[in-house]
């Protein structure tokens, strides 16, 4: 993975000047490297595909924390640095987080439930019906993500969010991945891991870091597709939507909720 | 009644320019507040994940509502036909364009990229309520400005009055906006309610009319201009009803999440259990805003004094912003029900933990701010009745009076 450090603007202007000669100086039609992964990436996704999770409770572990260690480390959210003379509980309600273990108890039966909580990827999401200027969008393949060069920062996409799962960057970004870029000023939530998905990657990593520590709570793939794992499981076993009257038809399901 | 000349604001010039001193001072600290906020990002305010607008916003929403309301003098004028609020009109038009100039000013320096604000105008999505308004806005303005353009140019003046029908039609418009960005929110169980459209017009009537009264008797004394008791206690009663009106869409609006039975633990929550926003609602909104200068203005002493009539004027102000705190941040602090039938026990991202509500306090910033774009309203408005002959020179009874002259009849 790799890591943007704060950019030297006079060294990137020196190295591509120089790129710029040595390509010149190969003969034409010779360029010194090319992108490979350039081809497929150019293809823009479709609706045959429609990304979708289902997270089993049962099998979600109490105290257990991979999902969300494993999102941190995958999206560079470990990498936010709490601003100097910021208190600790006001930088933890301020830092982007974009998944969390929540634990729920019935109010009738006393039955308590832990799961992880993330962007549900709805089909009518209501952030994309409310930002301004179309930064919160959804894609063909059902991933809801923002796109950080026309989210001006309003925040309404944050208010209108039923499962409040988008985070605010409160603070100026030193370090981030190049997967994953973030800026002060903008809104981001969970995709989905969707530099894998554009990459050929099938899974994220939440589901990984889950099927790693034995609980398999996550099964994340194709819904469209009838023989993928996570379509003959939510053809198997009961599930819900968290505020399933909303009728947002989420890409995020639950069973044994 | 006699024909009213207007006439340039005529205070003293150390006065003037002391005034404006003061106004640009108070605006551009509110600049450099903007400017530490932006530098450092948002960590320094109050604002958090969970509450995600804080005290500029209800600055600016308290302004731009107000914006819409204090151009209700000038359609009652040219809507409505009464005589007597003519002379009032161009005032009202300017108080709103400056008011809608210092609340949108507010909005976005709180953007979390306001130096993104070409984006803002360039890409628009249709379905969005906030992209509406960014039209709304714009759209207010210019009319207005032309709606003023044909006040006072003689030759533009058989328009005035479709163009004022349009101008109210288009600020009925834009206050349904305003209360719409909440109304639309499905998401919370503070809004979600086509209720908060109208209530949001009436207390726009209310709050525009309140600052209207404030800066009309202020520039009269200032400059010694008469100020007759017909036009302010016509104004103090409109005031009045428009008060009552806002409590009582407060009232249904709580009525309505009574009978509501998923939305009793909110109605608690305002009411009885919220701490800061049960006293918002009880003391700032209800007792200041409400019960107090209806109480004034209605008082058959206290409602003939100017001076009390003013502090009737500043408690709907004050209740007002108490108001907007309420419904802007109380409505976010309250936490959302992810999980209807369920308590959450535990959460890693403060998702309402056996139902605590979210923590807000705001910062000093962003008061500031929100001042800023208050002083920002009031040196748009000063600057124009001083260059502009926006003001009457005399409202006394003889001149303004109705009664007075041939249009007695309609009365």
């Amino acid at each position: 993975m790799k890591i943007t450090e704060p950019t030297d603007q006079g060294r990137r202007e020196f190295i591509g000047k120089a790129a710029g000669a040595a390509a010149v100086a190969v003969a034409p039609g010779v360029f010194l490297h090319s992108v490979a992964e350039s081809a497929p990436r150019a293809d823009p996704v479709t609706s045959k595909v429609r990304w979708g999770m289902l997270i089993d409770t049962s099998k979600c572990a109490d105290g257990c924390t991979a999902c969300v260690q494993a999102c941190d480390l995958e999206n560079g959210l470990d990498l936010q640095q709490k601003p100097e003379g910021e208190t600790e509980s006001a930088w933890d309600q301020q830092r982007s987080k974009w998944i969390r273990k929540v634990k729920v108890r019935d109010n009738l039966t006393g039955r308590v439930t832990g799961m992880p909580v993330m962007c549900q990827h709805c089909e009518y999401p209501p952030c994309v019906d409310v930002c301004p200027t179309g930064a919160s969008f959804r894609r063909a393949d059902g991933v809801v993500m923002v796109d950080r060069h026309i989210c001006i920062g309003c925040r309404y996409c944050m208010m209108a969010c039923p499962y409040k799962a988008r985070s605010f960057i409160h603070e100026v970004v030193e370090v981030k991945l190049t997967s994953a870029p973030r800026g002060k000023g903008c809104v981001e939530s969970c995709n989905f891991c969707v530099h894998r998905l554009d990459n050929g990657g099938t899974t994220t990593a939440c589901q990984d870091a889950c099927a790693k520590d034995g609980h398999a709570a996550i099964l994340f793939g194709d819904i469209r597709d009838p023989n993928s794992p996570v379509s003959k499981a939510l053809a198997q076993y009961s599930s819900t939507q968290i505020r399933p009257e909303l009728k947002l038809n989420t890409g995020v399901r639950y069973h044994d909720l | 009644m006699k024909k009213v000349q207007f006439s340039e604001w005529g205070i003293p010039s150390p006065r003037y320019w002391g005034l404006l001193a003061f106004l640009a001072a108070v605006a551009g600290i509110g600049g450099l507040a903007a400017l530490y906020m932006e530098h450092h990002g948002h960590w320094v305010t109050g604002m958090s994940n969970q509450v995600v607008w804080g005290t500029p916003h209800v600055f600016a929403v308290f302004l731009i509502v107000a914006a819409s309301g204090a151009l209700n003098v000038a359609s009652v004028g040219s809507v409505f036909g009464k005589k007597l609020y003519k002379p009032l009109a161009p005032l009202s038009g300017l108080l709103a364009v400056a008011l809608l100039t210092g609340g949108l000013m507010v909005l976005v320096l709180d953007l979390g990229r306001p130096d993104r604000l070409i984006v803002a105008m360039t890409y628009y999505n249709f379905k969005s309520i906030f992209a509406w308004n960014i039209i709304l806005y714009t759209g207010f303005m210019v009319i207005v400005l032309f709606y003023l353009y044909t006040m006072k140019e003689r030759t533009m003046s058989a328009y005035s009055k479709p163009v004022g029908v349009f101008a109210f039609v288009w600020r009925l418009a834009l206050t349904t906006g305003t209360g719409s960005i909440f109304g639309f929110l499905v998401a919370r169980e503070a809004y979600n309610s086509a209720l908060l459209a109208p209530m949001f017009i009436v207390m726009s009537f209310a709050f525009g009319t309140a600052i209207y009264i404030l800066v009309l008797i202020y520039a009269f004394r200032a400059d010694n201009r008469s100020l007759g008791d017909v036009v302010l206690f016509r104004l103090k009663n409109l005031l009045g009803v428009f008060v009552a009106g806002m409590w009582y869409f407060m009232l249904i609006y709580h009525l309505t999440n009574l009978y509501i039975t998923e939305n009793h633990d909110f109605v608690a929550f305002v009411l009885r259990d919220g701490g800061i926003y049960t006293a918002a609602f009880w003391l700032g909104h209800t007792i200041v805003g409400v019960v107090m200068p209806l109480g004034i203005i209605y008082h058959p002493v206290l409602g003939q004094s100017r001076g009390w009539i003013s502090g009737a004027c500043g408690m709907v102000i004050l209740g007002g912003l108490a108001t907007m705190y309420l419904i802007i941040i109380g409505g976010q602090a309250f936490p959302m029900s992810l999980f209807p039938g369920k308590t959450i026990i535990e959460s890693g991202f403060y998702d309402g933990v056996n139902g605590l509500p979210a923590a807000y306090a705001p910062s000093m910033p962003e008061v500031l701010l929100g001042l800023g774009g208050v002083a920002a309203a009031l040196l748009v408005t000063m600057v124009g009745i001083r260059m502009l002959g926006f003001l009457p020179e005399s409202l006394a009874d003889s001149v303004a009076d109705p009664h007075g002259g041939e249009t007695a009849a309609a009365h």
